[in-house]
């Protein structure tokens, strides 16, 4: 109870804190959803938010509040995929370099250098041109973990690095741990805060991902994500035709996602280990 | 010469090996994903309504293999693929056929070099200017308030900044123009009436790319100055009664820049990405529009090409800025 005290006096977790609780909501709320997110025209076109409409209709006609709802949940899955996949891919890079060292070392960090200094967003931008047509929740989660791992594998590297060379790694080796036991039960609980903090910056770098590939029409655009939606307010010159209910929710619910997130993940790491204030800023 | 050996020459390899590896995965992606190109192709034509003789078919579909580089095998092809390259070759464009891809790229480049260039040498140095001031004034009120904005704009994805500036000043005040390099029907010329207008037209991209990247180097800067001001050589020249410029300028400041070097390498690639989709969102006619219009027409040439030349280019910039790291570092010597 003191932890969960103690952080809601960071004024960053406090706001984190409602605004996830909100959003999660709005995910949940998408089971009670009257419409078919898929079809068109269920409610009246371009109608002003109003207590029969939420947030308005747009020129889909569609209801634009619980559009909402399935564009989070929907823009949840996709990260929480992207993120928990890169996560365990970091990890088995970081731990098996660190640990090994070597020539396995040399090549798993090559890999993730060169996917440090290669220009991505151009390599994913090739790779959904050419899977559009297979494109779906799950493929592009999938996409964005295969390249979202390089920065935090290599940090986990040299938290195992500097691990390696403790006593109490010769004491558990001594004592018969093997690699796998001693990796897992000795090496994590110091990892874990770090590769917790990585997760919620993964969580929010796959959403702003979805958001760029959905823009720019790489993505299924009839299911609602936070980054379709944009794209058919975009499309339909919502912004010029003074439809701003339209534009305006998923830009305002995506800038509130983001800054929670990223509060989030300062405060935490920060309350867990003062010391990472470093790390978090250049992650 | 051991400069030459020692680190040279593995920085070259490496160089080498990242461009070979960054370019096979472009090789390969169209390669081992589920998709015929030249079919994808043939669909596109059908679907815009041209009728074409049956043997005509044939001919087209020979021709698209080999535009594509599809004949033979894949190690035949990728022998092909590189030949190409060496020559400089990276194809033609389909949807303005037959203009080269190179020249596409020769055109929008500029527009992209010049905003890039400028908004990161911008970012780099106001966010280090005043994240180093911040850090060393780190009670400050305004210090505080900065480090307040800092933490709402960091976060943000370029995308999703650029756009809010968008609809702020030019849907909401339309200070500023909403799409283009200049004016419908501008003549480029060396008139102070042009750049003013090339000027109005970059200034929204420009704002948002530095304001973002700024954002993260005055973060970082102000968390290396804190910490090389708790060092006890600063406390000693305090003690020693050097005046205050002098610190802040001299020991703290210059100590402080060193990792940031090394950031602006290593986060170069980011800046570029960032940077193409910023263009998108301001219709700004660099790589990165170009970049657009070749995705909405699938013109699958254009984006290979524009990819292995920003991989080429990318990893060069970064080369450069290590090997300039020496200058900077008076400790680093390599021989």
């Amino acid at each position: 109870m003191k932890t969960i005290r103690d952080l809601f006096k960071d004024y960053r977790f406090f706001f984190s804190f409602i605004v996830l609780v909100i959003v999660l909501i709005l995910a949940f709320l998408s089971i009670f959803s009257p419409y078919d997110p898929t079809l068109w025209n269920v409610v009246p076109r371009d109608m002003k938010p109003s207590p029969q409409y939420w947030l308005g209709t747009d020129s889909n006609g569609q209801d634009i509040f619980w559009q909402a709802t399935f564009a989070v949940r929907n823009s949840l899955i996709i990260s929480l995929i992207a993120a928990l996949i890169s996560r365990v891919i970091a990890i088995l890079v970081g731990m098996i370099a660190g640990y090994k060292g070597g020539s396995i070392d040399r090549v798993l960090m090559f890999i993730s250098d060169s996917l440090l200094v290669i220009p991505l967003f151009l390599i994913m931008v090739m790779l959904a041109m050419m899977v559009r047509k297979y494109m779906n929740l799950v493929v592009l989660g999938l996409m964005l973990s295969v390249f979202g791992w390089a920065w935090d594998a290599r940090t986990i590297r040299s938290i195992i690095l500097s691990l390696r060379e403790r006593d109490f790694t010769q004491t558990a080796i001594l004592s018969g741990a093997g690699t796998v036991k001693l990796v897992l039960n000795e090496y994590m609980p110091f990892a874990t805060p770090f590769i917790f903090s990585t997760l919620i910056n993964n969580i929010s770098w796959a959403i702003s991902l979805e958001i760029t590939l959905a823009f720019l029409g790489l993505v299924n655009l009839n299911v609602p994500t936070l980054g379709t939606m944009l794209n058919w307010a975009i499309t339909y010159q919502a912004m010029f035709l003074g439809r701003w209910w339209w534009v305006l929710t998923p830009v305002v619910l995506s800038l509130l996602l983001f800054i929670a997130l990223y509060w989030l993940s300062v405060s935490i790491s920060e309350y867990l280990d003062p010391r990472t204030r470093t790390q978090r800023v250049g992650a | 010469m051991i400069f030459l050996k020692r680190y040279l020459l593995p920085r070259l390899f490496q160089y080498v090996l990242v461009i070979w590896l960054g370019i096979t995965v472009v090789f390969l992606i169209p390669r081992v994903t589920p998709n015929d190109p030249v079919m994808a192709m043939i669909g596109m034509m059908r679907a815009r309504g041209s009728t074409l003789e049956p043997g005509a078919m044939d001919g087209i579909i020979n021709d698209l293999t080999e535009m594509y580089g599809l004949q033979g095998s894949w190690l035949d092809q990728y022998w092909i693929f590189w030949g190409r390259l060496f020559r400089g070759d990276l194809g033609v464009s389909f949807f303005q056929f037959p203009t080269r891809v190179n020249e596409l790229i020769a055109t929008a480049m500029p527009w992209t070099l010049g905003l890039l260039l400028t908004t990161t040498a911008l970012s780099w140095i106001l966010g280090n200017m005043i994240g180093g001031l911040a850090g060393y004034y780190s009670k400050r009120g305004w210090s505080q308030t900065l480090d307040a904005v800092a933490m709402v704009i960091r976060p943000l994805p370029y995308y999703i900044f650029a756009f809010t500036l968008l609809l702020l000043f030019a849907g909401a005040v339309r200070w500023f123009p909403v799409s283009g390099g200049a004016s419908l029907g501008a003549i480029p010329a060396f008139t102070w009436a042009y750049i003013k207008d090339v000027l109005w037209h970059a200034f929204l991209p420009a704002l948002s790319l530095t304001v973002l990247g700024g954002a993260v180097n005055f973060q970082i800067m102000k968390l290396l100055v804190q910490n090389v001001n708790a060092e006890s050589f600063v406390q000693y020249a305090k003690m020693g009664g050097v005046t205050e410029n002098r610190i802040v300028n001299k020991y703290v400041i210059r100590n402080a820049l060193l990792p940031q070097i090394t950031g602006l390498a290593l986060s170069l690639g980011q800046i570029f990405s960032g940077a193409l989709i910023t263009e998108i969102v301001y219709g700004y006619p660099g790589l990165g529009m170009l970049l657009y219009n070749s995705i909405i027409r699938a013109d699958y040439n254009l984006i290979m090409g524009i990819t292995i030349f920003s991989i080429v280019g990318i990893t060069t910039a970064i080369l450069i800025v290590d090997l300039a790291y020496p200058l900077f570092d008076p400790r680093v010597r390599y021989y």
